[in-house]
């Protein structure tokens, strides 16, 4: 396989589970809302669903997006693919 | 005072703004105690900032088409997550959203998880991968990727149709705020704001807009974060509203269950004014079925990846690394609003309904009611309206009904804060609407321009030439933007959330698989943007005229019906046509890797 190849397929596999980490929290999560309401986890003593919605989805995507965004620099630094002075 | 080259200067030079902003409220605030009128302290908070806007955009004017259509490629990563931020939110996000949230509770909230989780689809699917490809516009990625004039013009078409339902609502926006600001008639008010907006873009493009967005970005956030934690010091509800107002969302769940939601009859109901609604759904409870929240989750998350004004200010980083890190600075400064509207609620609707608050009404006589001044002041703006309809002499949660804008604009006033808060809300409401108009009607213009004229009608055209026409187009649309804004044909919410499924259903597969997919090509692509259009607005054509849908898709979630359609499409045709030349797949190869000049820099 070639280097970039595997950087691709790195680079993929990272993809896989950032969207699996974001789906869980866009829509898998609501799909038991009704359920996870009743439940005694009460972050800052919210509601569950309801402290989803307002803050925790959004917060654990800004989190989510700056940590993706820290390993697709480890592999883009791995195979010397990052960019470098006067690339442009 | 500042030396050296303006972008290094950055910090310094907003540092400087924030304060001057900050030290004028606070001119503002001592003006009022010496007797200045309310109406005319909301004239300088509106005439002040937009002077300001203006001012940036002329010091911002260029002749350079790098720096008209992408900035010089030389925003940095923080700043440009803050432009980002302006664009995104307009004035929907601003004056509506709490809005929403109060009257809907869950059912809405859709609309905050789908709003911010687009952005993981942004960072990770599409705009590393276009900054890389290196080009000025949407279509042009389209365009190029795929090959072709007919591709590059359904991505016009698609953008054109999206884009252009956004921007007649957030002139609407601007139309509405300055009227009520100024006290100017909304038609003529319309035209003030479309000259503000105009202001800011035409004499430096994407330049002049990316540095008054930050501008905007600042007002808009400190008009909307100030009140929201005034008030919640003020009702004792604490310091630091999102984290110590559980105890005030159990109350309202309380006092839902005190009060019951008692149904109007149909005859009541018709004598409440147009756009006035009352407490009908519970405040945090889940109150929607999984589907219909997830449906305008998805909708909106694929929408905020395909829609072209959020995805061009990503073209304006000096690399793929900044472009990155940007999506996620994006997303930081739009949570810091968005996790404040909920709060903001949550604050407005307790003040009214506790009858243990010195400002609940709930429970009170209605002469009590109609006695209070903010009542008639807000009564007369159309935004409130009390009626007795059972007769006890008492307002009943049923009785009491309220525009959805007033959440923003009226709360200061009904919780005591002084006017100068209610002045600034309207600058912060004016900034939000401008920022995203004026990202909007450049993508519009700048797609006319560079994909149309330049790169299909003339590509012998000089630059100079170049720019006169993105000009003149970029009037053009304004004005096409402001007399339909004008007609008031379509509510603000409504006709925003339209864009992002028109957006979702024409673009994003095209868009997304472009990078993902080598074997995607031209009629694949063509096929997708068109049918995927063609069929959501069908769908929205046939529910809006009475159809009855199918699997509970509304007029409100068409996109999922036209992405489908898109894909399906986009599949099928590209694998009975031929697959993409190899010039085509090395093109793809370099797209997916930052190192290395852009791609259309190679060509």
């Amino acid at each position: 396989m070639s280097k970039q190849e595997q950087h691709w397929e790195k680079t993929r596999n990272l993809l896989f589970i950032t969207l699996a980490i974001w789906f869980v929290f866009s829509i898998g999560i609501f799909l038991f809302g009704a359920e996870m309401q009743e439940s005694n986890i009460r972050p800052f003593g919210y509601p569950l669903t309801y402290w989803f919605t307002c803050q925790g989805s959004l917060a654990i995507f800004v989190i989510l997006i700056f940590w993706f965004a820290g390993r697709q620099e480890k592999i883009d630094d791995e195979f010397g693919f990052s960019e470098r002075e006067g690339d442009k | 005072m500042i030396k050296g080259k303006f972008i290094d200067n950055l910090p310094k030079v907003y540092g400087i703004y924030t304060g001057g902003f900050l030290v004028f409220i606070i001119l503002m605030a001592i003006a009022e105690q010496a007797g200045m009128s309310a109406k005319l302290i909301g004239i300088f908070f509106v005439a002040f900032t937009v002077l300001i806007y203006a001012l940036i955009g002329w010091l911002s004017r260029t002749l350079q088409v790098d720096a008209y259509y992408v900035a010089g490629r030389q925003v940095p990563t923080v700043f440009n997550g803050m432009a980002t931020a302006a664009d995104w939110m307009s004035g929907a996000s601003f004056v509506a959203m709490a809005g929403g949230i109060y009257f809907k509770g869950y059912g809405y909230m859709a609309l905050l998880v789908g709003w911010t989780g687009g952005y993981v689809l942004v960072a990770s699917l599409l705009a590393p991968y276009l900054r890389k490809f290196g080009c000025y516009t949407v279509p042009d990625f389209i365009g190029t990727r795929y090959g072709g004039n007919l591709a590059r013009f359904s991505a016009v078409i698609v953008l054109t149709v999206a884009s252009f339902t956004y921007v007649t609502a957030q002139i609407n926006a601007t139309g509405t705020i300055a009227s009520v600001a100024l006290d100017i008639p909304f038609r003529i008010a319309v035209y003030v704001g479309l000259a503000s907006i105009l202001m800011c873009s035409m004499l430096g493009g994407m330049r002049a807009v990316t540095w008054t967005q930050v501008a905007q970005y600042i007002v808009l956030i400190i008009a909307y974060l100030l009140p929201v934690f005034w008030i919640s010091s003020k009702l004792g509800a604490g310091f630091f509203p999102h984290f110590m107002l559980a105890d005030e969302v159990a109350r309202i769940a309380e006092l839902e269950g005190q009060f019951g939601f008692v149904k109007n009859s149909a005859a009541d109901l018709a004598t409440v004014p147009k756009g006035l609604a009352g407490i009908t759904k519970a405040h945090s409870s889940v109150n929607a079925t999984p589907w219909a929240f997830i449906s305008l989750a998805v909708c909106m998350m694929a929408g905020t990846a395909s829609l072209p004004h959020v995805m061009m200010r990503y073209f304006t980083t000096p690399s793929v690394r900044t472009a990155r890190r940007s999506v996620g600075w994006s997303l930081f400064f739009i949570f810091l609003l968005y996790s404040s509207a909920p709060m903001l609620a949550t604050l407005s609707k307790l003040s009214l309904i506790d009858p243990t608050l010195p400002t609940g009404i709930i429970g009170k006589t209605i002469a009590e009611v109609q006695s209070i001044d903010w009542y008639q002041n807000w009564n007369q703006a159309n935004l409130m309206f009390i009626s007795d309809f059972n007769a006890n002499g008492t307002l009943e949660l049923n009785e009491f009904f309220m525009g959805g804008k007033a959440v923003v604009l009226a709360t200061p006033e009904i919780a005591g804060l002084p006017y100068v808060i209610s002045g600034l809300v309207a600058a912060g409401g004016m900034a939000a609407a401008m920022s995203t108009a004026d990202g909007l009607v450049l993508a519009i213009s700048n797609a006319l321009s560079h994909d149309i004229y330049y790169k299909i009608i003339n590509p012998k055209a000089e630059t100079a030439k170049r720019l006169i026409v993105a000009r003149v187009l970029l009037v053009l649309i304004g004005f096409a933007g402001a007399t339909i804004a004008a007609l008031e044909i379509q509510g603000i919410l409504g006709s925003v959330i339209w864009a992002f499924d028109f957006a979702m259903s024409g673009l994003f597969f095209p868009l997304v698989l472009g990078v993902w997919w080598k074997r995607a090509n031209a009629p694949g692509a063509v096929a997708g943007m068109l049918l995927g259009l063609i069929s959501g607005t069908a769908y929205l054509i046939w529910v809006r005229s009475g159809g009855s849908g199918f699997l509970g898709i509304t007029q409100l979630t068409f996109g999922i019906v036209g992405s489908a359609v898109s894909l399906v499409s986009m599949v099928v045709v590209s694998l009975i046509t031929a697959a993409p030349d190899a010039a085509t797949q090395k093109m793809v190869d370099d797209v997916r890797i930052p190192s290395g000049k852009t791609v259309l820099a190679q060509k």
